[in-house]
């Protein structure tokens, strides 16, 4: 019980399945963290809604339910609002990191990605700190 | 009570007995102390003359000297040791910081080529290099050719950021990418040149057993890309080999699966 208490659960939210095997690939080098997989902005709410998370990646560009309107269904959320999100995307203008972090996003990623940086960035975010 | 009671007499001898012991003790305290105080004093003395011996001085020196020299070559051996460890240290951490790219560098790899093979859907795998290229390379603008059967031509299958007809033909002579297909490697312009859909920044050709089936041509970086690094180019050579063969047997899947579907309706045909 006690193990699983130390465990930190991950929902990765993004359409496309290389990047998903991709960010897998890179957070499994932290011990005890479970990795959740979704593939659009409504399966990421409905596996947000229906369990504990610690952290969420999410895309923005995504079928069905964007990444911009996932983060502020989950920041209106009382239950919810506290997972920390850390967005990733291709969008790279400052207005598209602008809009993310004031609607809650606490980290803004561009692809292409280094798996060490996000490493940093997660790692940083699930022990309460702000990443530098 | 009257037994207790002692004439002045026997008393006073008492007194005088406990008088002299006192006198005694005190008489071999002085003794003992004129002892100790010769002592002292010819302890004094020997160092004293020691210390005044230029000999003696000499090989205390001298001793002192041998002391402080073994101390300062100890000192500068642990001086060089933490130099030493500190350099290793550095050479460790930045080993590390090489190995780590390197993980990663493979962890892309790795992905690009198991998601090229994960289907034999030619959409499919039409779609995995879409993916590849916009995540993993960070293309904005950008088209896979592929060869039309019929036409022997390379057109545009699959294409991002412009419409299909707005990319060049393959064919233009003296074009980057005919060069590309004449000379079969991937070839990689100037990151940084203002992206336009005449010439691609980069282009990847596709071939098969020295067969041309196809060509990725790049036009225009995500705005954040500012160039390409190691992992960029080992990308390019993964895109030529793996997205060539997993497009080629993606066709002849699906030719096979219609040559049977074919085959399977003539036999249903003849036996009913």
């Amino acid at each position: 019980m006690e193990l699983h208490m130390d465990r930190k659960r991950i929902l990765i939210v993004e359409d496309s399945p290389t990047m998903r095997q991709l960010l897998v690939f890179a957070l499994r080098r932290m011990k005890n963290v479970d990795i959740v997989e979704a593939q659009d902005g409504m399966d990421g709410l409905r596996k947000v809604s229906s369990d504990h998370f610690d952290l969420a990646l999410i895309d923005i560009n995504m079928p069905v339910m964007d990444g911009l309107k996932l983060i502020s269904l989950i920041r209106g959320e009382d239950s919810l609002c506290g997972i920390p999100i850390v967005v990733i995307t291709t969008e790279g203008a400052q207005e598209d990191r602008e809009r993310a972090l004031s609607l809650g996003a606490n980290e803004y990623l561009t692809k292409p990605i280094q798996a060490n940086h996000v490493l940093t960035v997660v790692k940083s975010l699930l022990k309460g700190e702000t990443p530098s | 009570m009257s037994g207790d009671r002692k004439d002045p007499f026997s008393r006073g001898e008492e007194f005088l007995q406990l008088f002299s012991r006192g006198a005694e003790f005190t008489k071999e305290l002085l003794v003992e102390n004129e002892r100790l105080r010769a002592n002292l004093a010819s302890l004094e003395q020997a160092q004293s003359d020691a210390s005044k011996t230029p000999e003696e001085w000499d090989k205390y020196r001298q001793e002192l000297q041998a002391r402080l020299q073994d101390l300062e070559q100890e000192c500068e051996s642990v001086r060089m040791r933490l130099q030493q460890v500190e350099e290793e240290n550095q050479q460790f951490a930045a080993r590390y910081l090489e190995v780590e790219e390197e993980n990663n560098n493979l962890a892309n790899l790795y992905v690009a080529s198991y998601q090229l093979h994960s289907t034999l859907d030619l959409d499919e795998v039409l779609k995995v290099i879409v993916e590849i290229v916009i995540n993993l390379v960070g293309a904005e603008v950008f088209a896979v050719y592929l060869l039309d059967g019929d036409s022997g031509e390379l057109d545009v299958a699959v294409s991002e950021g412009a419409e299909p007809s707005e990319f060049p033909s393959c064919s233009k002579p003296g074009g980057i990418m005919a060069k590309s297909l004449e000379s079969a490697e991937p070839i990689c312009g100037d990151p940084t040149q203002v992206p336009n859909l005449e010439e691609p920044i980069v282009c990847i050709p596709l071939f098969v057993q020295d067969r041309p089936i196809g060509l990725i041509g790049i036009f225009a970086l995500l705005q954040q890309k500012d160039g390409f690094s190691a992992l960029d180019h080992e990308l390019f050579s993964v895109m030529g080999g793996h997205a060539s063969t997993a497009l080629f047997a993606a066709r002849l899947y699906s030719q096979s699966e219609r040559k049977l579907n074919t085959i399977q309706g003539f036999i249903d045909l003849l036996t009913k």
